[in-house]
């Protein structure tokens, strides 16, 4: 048995070593100007939610976010102020949460239904039971955040990355990232910095 | 000994703020029975004055791993960080653990997990909230979630987003230390 795992392991890192892990990572998932697919995931009402379902919806705002990471918890407020702006015009939140349960307890459906109640989210908060969503997408961490635009060739892929330029103080933000780019796209206009990267939790398998 | 541990309990208490935070924290170290040897002083960088720890070139094998006592899988893998540091320092090789902790949290959370762990790898604490600016620096393919590991020597440099076992990680610094 350890000699197998030792051989798999080899193998592993025989095939990893013409590319790094984060390169494969990274290239899997969309990247900006990319058609995201739709999905359809449980909801913490119980119900099942797609994008789809969002008929007046001009686009998304698409966070994977979760209850048990620090720097997931210390946007929670922001990720409801963005729904309360941008859900009227056009762009709500859609937040799923991506980790699995069984390594991350504090993220289960039941402990999803209590954080949202208990911070009274105003958008639905999914839960990626299948974990297909997010490598799909390309998230690698909570919070991630993914900015579509309904267009007619679909759900076109506008921003992706971090909220804003400072996760430990938001009175001390310089750059919303996220708002500028769903600005841009209400006016019309090209979103000025299309990815930003940031510090995360790692997405529990 | 035992007046020199007092002192350290002391300074403790000095530097930490809420009464009830001094207390844990004094607790847990008497509890490990922590010598005076332990260092409470972090060393605290922005990312400019970090940045040194990156680009030594001094013939020495650096293993740079960006970790913070709230991830998880960084404190599953630190053992393996220690054991290669404690197993190659003889052989040109130096482990920094660079962590990525709420800075209001150093006191409470970062500088007791060091105590209690007894780290021997030299630990500095990275806060720099523009970290779209200074990832992309540390490696252009950095998504930014951690554990991430950089090993370098002099200009070879190899960037890791994932976690380590011992031997995944030993296998990656044999590439290096020849």
């Amino acid at each position: 048995m350890k000699t197998i795992k030792i051989l798999s392991l080899l193998a592993l890192i025989i095939g990893m070593s013409a590319f790094t892990v984060a390169k494969i990572a990274v290239d899997d998932g969309y990247k900006v100007g990319d058609i995201a697919d739709d999905f359809k995931l449980m909801n913490v009402d119980g119900k099942m939610v797609s994008l789809a379902d969002y008929k007046n919806a001009k686009g998304y705002i698409v966070t994977f976010t979760c209850n048990t990471c620090p720097y997931a918890v210390g946007y929670e407020d922001r990720i409801i102020a963005l729904d309360k702006k941008y859900a009227s015009k056009g762009y709500p939140v859609i937040a799923i949460m991506p980790n699995n349960p069984d390594v991350q307890p504090g993220d289960s459906m039941e402990k999803m239904k209590e954080r949202a109640q208990n911070k009274g989210f105003t958008f639905p908060y999914l839960m990626d039971t299948n974990q297909t969503v997010y490598p799909k997408y390309g998230a690698t961490k909570t919070p991630h955040v993914f900015v579509l635009q309904k267009t007619s060739k679909g759900n076109v892929v506008k921003y992706i990355g971090a909220i804003d330029d400072n996760y430990q103080d938001a009175s001390a933000v310089k750059t919303k990232y996220v708002e500028n780019a769903v600005d841009a796209l209400l006016k019309g206009s090209e979103v000025p910095e299309k990815e930003t990267r940031a510090i995360g939790c790692t997405i529990k398998v | 000994m035992k007046i020199l541990k007092l002192l350290f309990v002391v300074s403790l208490l000095v530097s930490c703020n809420s009464n009830k935070k001094n207390e844990e924290v004094s607790q847990k170290v008497e509890d490990v029975n922590t010598t005076v040897s332990v260092s409470t002083d972090l060393e605290v960088y922005d990312f400019d004055g970090f940045e040194k720890y990156l680009t030594k070139n001094d013939g020495k094998t650096y293993v740079v791993n960006f970790w913070a006592t709230w991830c998880a899988p960084c404190v599953k893998e630190l053992p393996y960080f220690e054991k290669l540091n404690q197993e190659y320092k003889n052989k040109n090789v130096e482990v920094l653990l660079v962590s990525l902790d709420f800075p209001h949290l150093y006191d409470t959370k970062l500088k007791p997990f060091i105590a209690e762990n007894k780290l021997q790898s030299k630990v500095v604490a990275l806060n720099d909230v523009d970290m779209n600016t200074w990832i992309p620096k540390v490696n252009e393919d950095w998504s930014g979630s951690i554990p991430a590991t950089v090993i370098y020597r002099n200009d070879e440099s190899k960037f890791y987003e994932q976690s380590f076992t011992y031997e995944s990680l030993e296998n990656e610094l044999k590439q290096f230390v020849k």
